[in-house]
């Protein structure tokens, strides 16, 4: 009977680990300041390929082209932008959520135009963190599991 | 100790219409037309490859179809439907629906015995990736491959019989072949003294109501989905109704001990090296990787192609040769090293299919919008047979990509770790110096996964 409790609690674990990690509510430590960025494109990649930014931040970012037409399409903002060679466009978002988003050519550029990628990480970056979590309970649960249970399996 | 459920037997219905003769032929005329298409549109059509019918349905819908959808759950059937062998086939045959009497129509040569295994589609398939910053962007090129392709299994079948192309050579067979282990779904006989009792064997001769296997199986004793094309042919020579699908617990095929093989274990580990590459090379913000990949100058591509070479046979395939002579040493092991880094090697195949799932979902969600334009337009020419092509491009749900990512390598990890554990139990008796022989190898995979997760969220 104990030993069935046992069982059951060690199966629970895992869960109740990865459940926090979802769901614990974290505060953003950084306060938010305004952040100008100059962004260009060539073909076929972003100078900087990577920003960094604090969630809460302001983000005026001057997109420029060098070369040929290009675009500018955020993932999970959904902010998109046409560049054309010669002229700045300013494009002004806070970074609400928290996360790595890619940045990708919306305008078809040549070849490896499918591939122009870029990446604005919003720090504290929360959904690596938790996945990373989940994966650790997930690993502890299936090593705890394998430990307890697997001989007695076959 | 494992269950099947008997697929056939509980609807009788959908066996009817497996052993109509005209079921696969039907759907690879379906198959062909597109594949069709796909080659014309690639020479013939726009050279921008996001306009292109055969860059946007071979490389996008294709692709993420077979290795999100098909492979995990359906194993290898696209190999029942594939248009690339289909002409050598009926060529072979001399039909395209009737089982025509008489042998196959070839020179009858015999395939080399070095080379009945996958090297050669894992040599391939490397070729390929070398290239692949190219023909993924290039609708002349992908268009070219693709006819090659069919040429190649048209040639392969006017000198050797059955499907020797599929089985040897095709480098998309090789992986579809490895990670068809992974399905839920198999042929297998219902029982096996049956066969070996039965004298005639009708599934390896052929008789009149279909031709002997075509993959060069022997369906009697069938134990993995590897080198099982579904064709189905079996099923219909079958005189003893003894061959049935079923349904089973996923990978299966993993712990079929008797068969691991060096050439499945290098299979496993490229595959997996070379889902980490194109992460690293297509979907990271380094240009000038995507440069030297896309054969800016002669000389970066060849640094670029004797870098990827080396990860995949030598770099990764040493990382995990270290994990497995460690694990020896741990758990006092008597079995030879070789055999080790083979069976630990299959450990590899779920997490690798779950990392093509994953490098595959960045693709197809953003940009998977490109068909609905490209269906009205295949060629680029200005065409607009539906009304869809000016549909712009969309990227749909591009925040919900890591979360399924993430849900995938979970997945694909924790089932490799308990595969680890579980093929280090063939070996020791003991479950904790089992578990301790398995923790080498379960390093490896979580280290891998960990890379995953750092190129994807980081
Ligand atoms: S092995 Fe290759 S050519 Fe043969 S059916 Fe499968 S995918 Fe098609
Ligand atoms: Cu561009």
């Amino acid at each position: 009977m104990k030993n069935r409790l046992r069982r059951k609690l060690l199966y629970l674990a895992p869960f109740a680990v990865a459940a926090i990690v979802i769901f614990i509510p974290t505060a953003n430590t950084q306060p938010p300041t305004i952040r100008h960025i100059n962004l260009n494109a060539t073909q076929f990649d972003y100078t900087p390929g990577r920003i960094e930014v604090n969630q809460g931040d302001e983000i005026i970012l001057s997109l420029t082209s060098t070369d040929v037409v290009h675009g500018f399409y955020l993932d999970g903002y959904g902010i998109e932008q046409r560049l054309e060679p010669g002229i700045t466009r300013e494009v002004r978002f806070s970074a609400v959520q928290p996360g790595k988003f890619r940045y990708r050519c919306s305008v078809s550029c040549g070849p490896l135009h499918p591939f122009m990628i870029g990446e604005l990480v919003v720090n504290s970056n929360l959904p690596f963190w938790r996945a990373l979590g989940l994966l650790v309970s997930g690993i502890a649960g299936t090593l705890v599991y394998l430990w307890h249970f697997g001989g007695n399996e076959q | 100790m494992t269950t099947r459920i008997d697929l056939l037997a509980a609807a009788p219905r959908l066996k009817v219409a497996l052993k109509s003769r005209l079921f696969q032929p039907a759907l690879q005329i379906v198959t062909l037309f597109g594949f069709t298409l796909a080659i014309l549109t690639g020479i013939f059509g726009t050279p921008t490859g996001s306009r292109n019918f055969g860059i946007v349905f071979v490389w996008i819908v294709w692709w993420a179809l077979l290795i999100i959808i098909i492979v995990p759950l359906l194993g290898r059937a696209w190999c029942m439907v594939c248009p690339i062998p289909a002409p050598g086939e009926w060529l072979q045959r001399r039909g395209i629906v009737r089982r025509t009497p008489g042998q196959l129509r070839s020179r009858h040569h015999r395939w080399p015995r070095r080379l009945k295994n996958m090297w050669l589609q894992i040599l391939g398939f490397l070729t390929l990736a070398s290239f692949s910053a190219i023909i993924l962007t290039r609708p002349q090129i992908t268009g070219w491959l693709l006819l090659g392709f069919v040429l190649a299994a048209v040639g392969l079948s006017l000198a050797y019989d059955n499907r020797v192309f599929c089985r040897y050579v095709c480098p998309v067979g090789g992986f579809i072949g490895l990670y068809s282990m992974m399905a839920p779904i198999e042929l297998r006989t219902r029982d096996c003294k049956t066969c070996t009792d039965h004298r005639k064997k009708d599934c390896v001769t052929g008789n009149a109501q279909g031709y002997g296997c075509p993959w060069m199986v022997f369906p009697g004793k069938l134990q993995r989905n590897t080198y099982c094309g579904l064709c189905l042919e079996c099923l219909k020579t079958c005189p003893k109704d003894n061959i049935t699908l079923n349904l089973r617990p996923v990978g299966s095929d993993l712990f079929v001990m008797g068969e691991h093989r060096l050439d499945e274990a290098f299979k496993a580990l490229i595959m997996l090296a070379c889902a980490l590459l194109y992460s690293v090379v297509l979907l990271g913000p380094w240009g000038w990787l995507k440069q030297w990949a896309n054969m800016d100058t002669f000389a970066h591509w060849g640094l670029y192609v004797i870098a990827f070479w080396s990860v995949n046979l030598l770099l990764l395939p040493g990382i995990f040769g270290g994990a497995v002579s460690l694990s020896r040493r741990l758990a006092r092991l008597q079995i030879s090293f070789r055999q080790l880094f083979v069976d630990y090697a299959y450990a590899l195949v779920p997490l690798g299919l779950a990392a093509w799932i994953a490098f595959s979902l960045s693709f197809v969600f953003v940009n998977g919008s490109y068909a609905v334009s490209i269906i009205s337009d295949p060629f680029g020419w200005g065409w607009n047979l539906f009304g869809t092509a000016n549909q712009p491009w969309t990227p749909i749900l591009p925040g919900v990509v890591s979360f399924l990512q993430v849900g995938a390598l979970m997945f694909g990890l924790l089932y490799a770790l308990n595969t680890a554990y579980r093929i280090a139990r063939h070996h020791v008796q003991d479950h904790q110096l089992a578990l301790r022989a398995a923790l080498p190898t379960m390093c490896f995979l979580v280290g891998i996964t960990l890379s995953f997760l750092w190129l994807y969220l980081a």
